[in-house]
């Protein structure tokens, strides 16, 4: 007979078990899981949200119909073709765009094998990291603040997968989770503003990075301004240190373009310098801060003319600002322009490049300038003719445009007559270096409107625009915008003054009417947005030095940074263990009674020293007052053995309390 | 030091009791983070650096909410019942929670065994049952037992040691094929140990013990779904038995032990009056549970005095070790 002790029959010490998830912790972390994904439900392929919804499907039916698994190589089929599909949709599994599908793939399938506690802790992880990808998409407000939920969810699923062997409710994990979330953003205020910041990008970034942002372009054609006037989202938005200039002086310069080809213009490569471009101003300068949004583009926009640098940045010999790297963040800068300029001699190759004509190109426009240099071959007098050209005869301003054909320049000028803001620029550039005056092409944006309650400007998509500038002996590069000869109103008022078809612009570019009380709520809302990238998106390196430097304790350096985050951190922590200190008192009937009996000693001139321990205070007040000395012992005694005895007996707590009230001194 | 000692009385867990360290999770949390905070950096994402210093803070915080978890737990051990060498001793571990909030994902464990979890409701107390395996007779102590949550994130862990006084006996393991001895005095020539024989009077039930024999176990009772039962009889003819050390010469110390033990059970089982006879002790014949006790403490806690040439003998013994260290304490 085999007997139970034999040692042949103890069991192998098998490898520990696995801890299972329990169904709430799985139902919380699935929820997490298809929040964290879902506001990228629209930007995946369909076939892969489908795949997410159906495997998160799966999963919680599993857990609430008590299932098994499916079998693993189910899970390897259903891995291999999701990976299948994310390189058929991008071509490549890394990237942007294929990462996010690869990362939402791969946690759909893992939720499938996962049954055990490490499984749980790696589902999290997975989901803190579809979080973050979010925001690659977007940083604004409501999405951040969603996302804030999403931790809080994730945060709780991650409290329950490790809190095993709770019959408790669910909520108080939540509430846990909600209070340290509340205690962590004090903390993380601190690292966000304090935390020494490192100007990126460290590596390379994929090159979908930013795919699909809007902004200009740096050429132009037929038809690529008015594409982007169809956005209302703002391009940037300026604070005046002093006046506003009047909306005529607001040109946003940006690309400045030189090479026609027959129908584009090309900005041809211009090296930047890091000083900027000398100029005589003639006036006043105009102070101001630039709170550009990303737009995967090298440059910054400024006023006609810059006269200053924003850090890691250069300017070309057209005076276009040009920052090392792309803006794929929200930033920040300050500017100085001078409205009335006066420029230097364009060299040598300026005057080439701003003379350069595709060979034999638009006959019927060549012979128009000849015909007008005749008359008056003074490059003035060529600028007049072109702006009575289009001023008096039936030239169209509109946003819809009949297409061009064959020689653009010619079919625009004596054919169609109606066009947006490219056209006009593109057939005034071409006038006038037919007639030998050098020009060029500049894309920017025009205008811009005034949110009188935040007190700032903000300047949208749909503000973008294309002028041109001219060479005049004596004065340099004059701006000169044919547009505005035609309508008057798109430079002096904005776009939705200039056109009849308003319908066509987006809703936020239009005045008056029904929605107008709508419109000022949407005013009201860019306030706060407004506040949001210039103090929180655009807080990166330059602004960190910038605010923490204003502050008044000198320049801000890494060191300095640094140490002032460990100060403020250290206190934030002292300031916690005080709070915590005293809420346990509150807590705690045995320190709360001592408290109330060193209390009472203490009003008749017997208080107890920081350092004193219970007897020693028990013993000198005996020797101070004898006829007390029997309470006071009795009391200090019993504390004693409370506070520092292995158990506190609910009965001598009782008693303790009893004492301390009674007492009196 | 306090802590460093094992205690009679129950522990409370004070701050300088509490340590706390990162686990495996918490390692592979903050590699996380770094990679979040490297992406921040190169992607210049804003939120990417609030979000992965909020991360950071709630798992900073969660170091708070682990120690205050165990901060104030009041641990005492209510021991172990007694065990046979071979099975495993259930140390029953009583915590308490003085605090008028609940506790959660409180666990203990005994070295690298996984640990036993349990919550704890405001103002109130969970047992905690360790397993550990008794190798030898003696007395067994867990030693040092550790106290820990992972409580709430998983990231870190806060432990505490504790180590009570309180022992677990553990008999001999009942082992030997020798039958039961011949009775010494009077009697109808029966006693040769074979059980089942005789004419012996229905008695009742007891409760099973180990080293009953099976033929006794009331089966029929059990089949019913009742506690395993064993039928036991008077025998008031059989003659006493005396369990003797000498009837065992030829072996040493530890299998001579487990032959006495598994002698008692027997007898027990068959319910006859035995007296054990040890060098240096001598137990009168008696019957019943205090008396089988009495018995089994004996030869638990039995030291054999040898001398040179038993010594030697013990060397080639595959239990050698454990009975050196019997003879030695």
């Amino acid at each position: 007979m085999r007997l139970p002790w034999s040692r042949r029959d103890r069991p192998r010490r098998a490898p520990p078990p696995v801890e299972p998830l329990t169904a709430s912790a799985l139902t919380w972390l699935l929820a997490a899981l298809a929040l964290a994904v879902a506001p990228q439900a629209t930007e995946l392929s369909v076939w892969l949200s489908v795949l997410f919804a159906a495997l998160v499907g799966w999963r919680g039916f599993i857990v609430f119909r008590n299932r098994a698994l499916p079998p693993r190589w189910l899970l390897l089929l259903v891995a291999t073709l999701a990976g299948a599909g994310v390189m058929i949709d991008h071509r490549t599994l890394f990237g942007r765009d294929a990462g996010v599908a690869l990362l939402t793939a791969m946690t759909a399938c893992k939720l499938l094998e996962s049954r055990g506690l490490r499984d749980g802790v790696v589902l999290v992880f997975l989901g803190y990291l579809l979080v973050m990808s979010n925001l690659l998409y977007s940083q604004d407000i409501p999405l951040v603040t969603y996302l804030l939920a999403v931790i809080l969810v994730m945060l709780t699923a991650q409290v329950l997968i490790h809190r095993q062997h709770a019959g408790l409710t669910a909520l108080a994990p939540l509430r846990l989770t909600g209070r340290m979330v509340l205690l962590a953003i004090p903390v993380m205020l601190i690292l966000f503003v304090l935390f020494p910041r490192i100007p990126g990008p460290l590596w390379g970034l994929p090159k979908d990075a930013y795919k699909g942002r809007t902004g200009l372009s740096e050429q132009m054609a037929p038809g690529s301004v008015s594409e982007l006037i169809r956005s209302d989202a703002v391009a940037f938005r300026v604070r005046f240190a002093d006046a506003v200039p009047p909306s005529n002086q607001r040109y946003w310069r940006g690309p400045v373009l030189w090479h026609f080809d027959g129908r584009r213009w090309t900005r041809p490569e211009e090296p930047p310098v890091k000083t900027p471009i000398p100029f005589t101003p003639e006036g006043a300068a105009v102070d101001y801060a630039v709170v550009l949004e990303p737009s995967n583009r090298n440059w910054l926009f400024a006023l006609d003319l810059p006269a200053r640098l924003p850090p890691r940045a250069g300017m070309t010999p057209s005076f276009q600002l040009l920052r090392d790297q792309p803006v794929n963040e929200v930033y920040r800068y300050e500017m100085r322009s001078y409205p009335a300029y006066r420029t230097a001699e364009p060299t040598a190759m300026e005057r080439s490049r701003g003379l350069q004509l595709p060979p034999r190109a638009n006959p019927r426009a060549r012979a128009l300038v000849a015909e007008w240099r005749q008359r008056d071959p003074q490059p003035e007098a060529l600028v007049r003719s072109a702006l009575t050209l289009f001023r008096e005869q039936p030239f169209y301003y509109t946003l819809n445009p009949p297409e061009l054909g064959g020689e653009i320049v010619d079919d625009f000028l004596f054919r169609t007559r109606r066009g947006f803001c490219e056209h006009y620029a593109s057939a005034f550039v071409f006038l006038m270096r037919a007639g030998g005056v050098p020009a060029r092409v500049v894309l920017g944006y025009q205008g811009g409107e005034m949110n009188a309650l935040g007190g700032y400007l903000m300047v949208r998509q749909s503000d973008a625009h294309a002028w041109a500038e001219v060479w005049l002996e004596g004065r340099g590069w004059v701006r000169v915008d044919p547009t505005g000869a035609v309508a008057p109103n798109r430079v002096q008022q904005g776009l939705y003054a200039a056109l009849s078809d308003s319908r066509l612009l987006p809703f936020l570019a239009r005045h008056g009417g029904d929605s107008e009380w709508l419109r000022q709520l949407a005013l009201g809302w860019d306030i706060l947005n407004n506040s949001w990238n210039e103090w929180v998106l655009a807080y990166g390196p330059e602004r960190q030095k910038e605010f923490l430097s204003g502050l008044g304790f000198g320049p801000a350096d890494w060191t300095g940074m640094t140490v002032a985050m460990l100060i403020a951190l250290g206190g934030f922590g002292v300031l916690y263990a005080g709070w915590r200190w005293r809420s346990r008192l509150a807590r705690d009937p045995v320190a709360r009674a001592w408290q109330r009996f060193c209390a009472r000693l203490a009003r008749r001139g017997l208080a107890r020293g920081a350092a004193e321990g219970p007897l020693d205070f028990a013993g000198r007040v005996a020797a101070g007052r004898p006829e007390l000395a029997a309470g006071v012992w009795e009391i200090a005694r019993l504390y004693a053995a409370l506070r520092y005895g292995p158990v506190a007996p609910p009965e001598q707590v009782r008693q303790l309390r009893q004492l301390t009230r009674r007492f009196r001194a | 030091m306090r802590g460093q000692r094992p205690s009679a009385e129950p522990i409370r867990l004070t701050r300088r009791r509490i340590y706390i360290l990162p686990t495996g999770q918490g390692y592979a949390f903050a590699t996380l983070l770094f990679l979040l905070f490297l992406w921040s950096i190169n992607y210049s994402n804003s939120m990417g650096f609030a979000f992965t210093f909020l991360l950071a803070a709630v798992a900073l915080n969660s170091m708070w909410q682990a120690h205050d978890n165990l901060l104030g737990l009041i641990v005492d051990s209510s021991g172990a019942e007694p065990v046979f060498a071979g099975q495993e001793a259930r140390f029953a571990f009583r915590v308490e929670n003085p605090d008028p909030r609940p506790r959660y994902g409180i666990a203990l464990q005994w070295r690298d065994q996984p640990p036993r979890h349990t919550d704890l409701p405001a103002s109130g107390a969970a047992v905690v049952t360790l397993t550990v395996l008794a190798e030898r007779r003696g007395w067994l102590r867990t030693g040092r037992v550790r106290v820990l949550t992972r409580y709430p994130l998983g990231l870190l862990q806060a432990w505490s040691w504790v180590e009570f006084e309180r022992a677990c006996l553990v008999y001999p393991q009942p082992r030997g094929r020798r039958p039961l001895p011949a009775a010494l005095s009077g009697g109808a020539g029966a006693g040769l140990g074979d059980q089942g024989f005789g004419s012996e009077d229905y008695a009742g039930f007891r409760l099973y013990a180990p080293g009953d024999s099976p033929r006794r176990i009331a089966w029929k009772a059990a089949t019913r779904g009742g506690p395993l039962l064993v039928k036991q009889f008077t025998d008031q003819v059989r003659p006493e038995l005396w369990l003797d050390w000498r009837l065992l010469g030829i072996d040493s110390v530890e299998p001579r032990l487990a032959q006495l033990c598994q002698w008692v059970l027997k007898a027990e089982g068959e319910g006859r009056r035995y007296g054990l006879l040890l060098p240096g002790a001598r137990i009168a014949p008696g019957r019943g549970d205090a008396h089988r006790r009495r018995c089994l403490e004996a030869l638990a806690l039995f030291t054999y005095a040898e001398d040179v040439s038993h010594r030697h003998e013990t060397a080639v013994e595959p239990e050698g070790p454990t009975k050196t260290r019997a003879a030695a304490g």
